[in-house]
């Protein structure tokens, strides 16, 4: 009796755990809610940023310059008199697009690393994780800066440059997912009854082992737009009539004893962004992990 | 004999590590494009017989290992290069100003650990009261902040409206105080959530029980049995993150214009002065695996069931 139940769920290939997303329910549900307003309506701004702005971040109110947050500019205006609100939600997509960019090049390329480092062991395994040990011995913010100084300024370039370093934290997590997960029995089952060895790893392999690396990169979203912020903050973003806002905040730290709205609100957008993609990210990571969420 | 055999292997793979950030420095500053040699002269009067002559002069005509050769061979006798604005000698500038960044790093570690475990013990203690809640939102805003902002809006409460500590310099104690709170609340949000989950992995413990079935107060419990063994992932954090702080005065220091090594690379960034920001990521490279180092050692003399495991 028992082998044959065994046999069952040994066969079993797991459902892919995003059913799960929907059960487990628990407090922080309204900051969950919360959260997806606030990256919805960030994401609204970058694609439609005509659609909310109420004036054109390149326009000049010369009358008011550097007034204080009014009716008629909710956020303030800076020292040309453009108006903050508006270059803030014109802002909004050259820091979305960093985040997501870079989050994207360095999911895949240290996904690609990770499992295959993962899978194939040996020599290939001990090749690669060198190099990302590496990559490790010189701090994130750092090396990104290094690569972004070396490149140049430009939004491509600090993208390239957050990617790269973000690749580390990616490949491990890759690796050590794809050394578990090709040792599970029904890889071997799978593999016993003649599956081609290019199937089991696109269907059984890979479909099990990218749920921490979402997760990864969800958590790691968060603190890629803030590397990305702090480059552009730092000068090594594009100078150019829409600031993202990084520069923003760069542009608007010569005038804190006169305007504190120019840094504040750019900061805060940041801070929103960031701190929801935390939120979201946490969820996805005990959603997942049932050994931390048990626990909570 | 062991153990030191064991250590001795530790330093060893850190010199490896060393020896390996200082190729990949040298690769991310020789393999991507861009000519030093065309940024450092006027291209207004620059003649290609001047170009040739300085690229000469700097031994940039020579072939890669060459050059990786001589630079790791200047390094190795404390030589990091000189800086392509001033000519000055990157070494000695970057020892001049490292005991700045260093009282800052410290005082941000001290200001994460001070936050970060009061928190994280009352997070774990008053689980999913409110109490976890507003602590666990603090940890949070500490990892969403940038810090260039925390610092700004500390300049604008504490030396704007208050006018309580300067706002830039490095003179004095009182300049630290605000560029240690703001980039020392990073590092509190990553150690409130470490200490809160290793206290409540630590409560669920089998002896956390004998001690209570033996009547011990649950003051004792918590903070005599509890705490002491939850410290030791935050210590590792703690450590691990004295590198990620260094890292991050890079921009507090240029917020709240402070001296320091961090300060220096965001100048060299402006003026594209590749060989400054080479030896101070290269730099910064060692100080970071010998960090490593020494928290893995303390690791393993603090907690015995590592150290036994030796």
């Amino acid at each position: 009796m028992k082998e044959v139940v065994n046999t069952k769920t040994v066969l079993q290939v797991p459902k892919w755990k995003f059913a799960r997303l929907h059960t487990n329910f628990s407090v922080s549900n309204f900051f969950i809610y919360g959260a997806g307003i606030i990256v919805i309506f960030i994401i609204t701004c970058a694609l439609f940023p005509k659609w909310l702005a109420p004036y054109s971040p390149t326009f000049m109110d010369t009358a008011s310059t550097l007034s204080a947050p009014n009716s008629a500019h909710w956020f303030g205006t800076d020292y040309f008199g453009r108006d903050v609100l508006s270059l803030v939600i014109y802002g909004s997509r050259d820091s979305l697009i960093i985040g997501i960019a870079s989050v994207l090049i360095g999911g895949l390329i240290g996904g690609i690393i990770g499992s295959a480092a993962g899978y194939f062991g040996g020599i290939i395994d001990v090749v690669f994780m060198r190099f990302i040990e590496i990559l490790m011995t010189i701090p994130a913010v750092l090396l990104a800066l290094a690569i972004a100084a070396a490149l140049g300024p430009g939004l491509f370039n600090i993208v390239l440059a957050v990617a790269a370093a973000s690749i580390p934290g990616y490949a491990r997590v890759m690796r050590g997912q794809m050394i578990s997960i090709k040792k599970r029995q029904y890889v071997d089952a799978s593999r016993s009854i003649g599956t081609h060895e290019w199937k089991i790893f696109l269907w059984h392999l890979l479909p099990n082992s990218w749920s921490p690396l979402l997760v990864m990169a969800t958590i790691g979203l968060g603190s890629s737009i803030l590397i990305g912020a702090g480059l552009s903050f730092l000068g090594l973003g594009v100078i150019k009539e829409i600031p993202d806002w990084g520069a923003l905040l760069s542009q608007g730290r010569g005038y804190l004893t006169v305007g504190w709205w120019i840094c504040t609100f750019p900061g805060l957008a940041i801070t929103l962004l960031v701190l929801s993609v935390n939120i979201m990210g946490d969820k996805l990571r005990d959603t997942f992990d049932p050994k931390i969420s048990k626990k909570r | 004999m062991a153990i030191v055999n064991k250590i001795l292997l530790k330093i060893l793979t850190a010199l490896v590590s060393i020896f390996g950030s200082l190729v990949l420095v040298f690769c991310i500053i020789y393999l991507l494009p861009g000519d030093p040699v065309l940024s450092m002269l006027d291209p207004s009067v620059a003649t290609p017989e001047m170009v040739e002559n300085l690229r000469k002069e700097l031994g940039l005509d020579q072939p890669f290992y060459v050059q990786f050769l001589d630079y790791f061979m200047n390094v190795l006798h404390g030589d990091f290069g000189q800086s392509l604005v001033n000519r000055d000698q990157v070494l000695p500038k970057i020892l001049e100003h490292f005991p700045a960044t260093l009282a800052l790093t410290l005082a941000s570690a001290l200001v994460s650990i001070i936050i970060g475990v009061f928190f994280g013990v009352l997070s774990a203690i008053y689980r999913n009261k409110w109490i976890d809640f507003i602590a666990r939102l603090i940890g949070l805003f500490g990892i969403s902040m940038p810090t260039f902002w925390s610092g700004i809006l500390l300049i604008l409460i504490f030396s704007v409206f208050l006018n309580w500590f300067p706002a830039m310099g490095s003179d004095g104690w009182k300049t630290i105080v605000l560029p240690s709170l703001s980039l020392g609340f990073v590092g509190a949000g990553l150690i409130i959530r470490m200490v809160r989950t290793s206290m409540l992995e630590v409560i669920n413990e089998p002896f956390i029980v004998t001690l209570r079935a033996k009547g011990l107060s649950e003051r004792a419990v918590m903070y005599r049995h509890a705490l002491r063994n939850a410290l030791i992932p935050a210590i590792t954090i703690i450590g691990l993150n004295i590198g990620e702080l260094m890292a991050g005065t890079v921009v507090i220091e240029t917020v709240f214009s402070r001296q320091g090594i961090g300060r220096i690379v965001a100048d060299a960034i402006m003026a594209k002065d590749l060989p400054v920001i080479q030896g101070v990521v290269f730099f910064s490279a060692i100080v970071f695996v010998v960090i490593n180092l020494l928290v893995d050692l303390s690791y393993s003399i603090i907690d015995p069931r590592v150290r036994r495991a030796n």
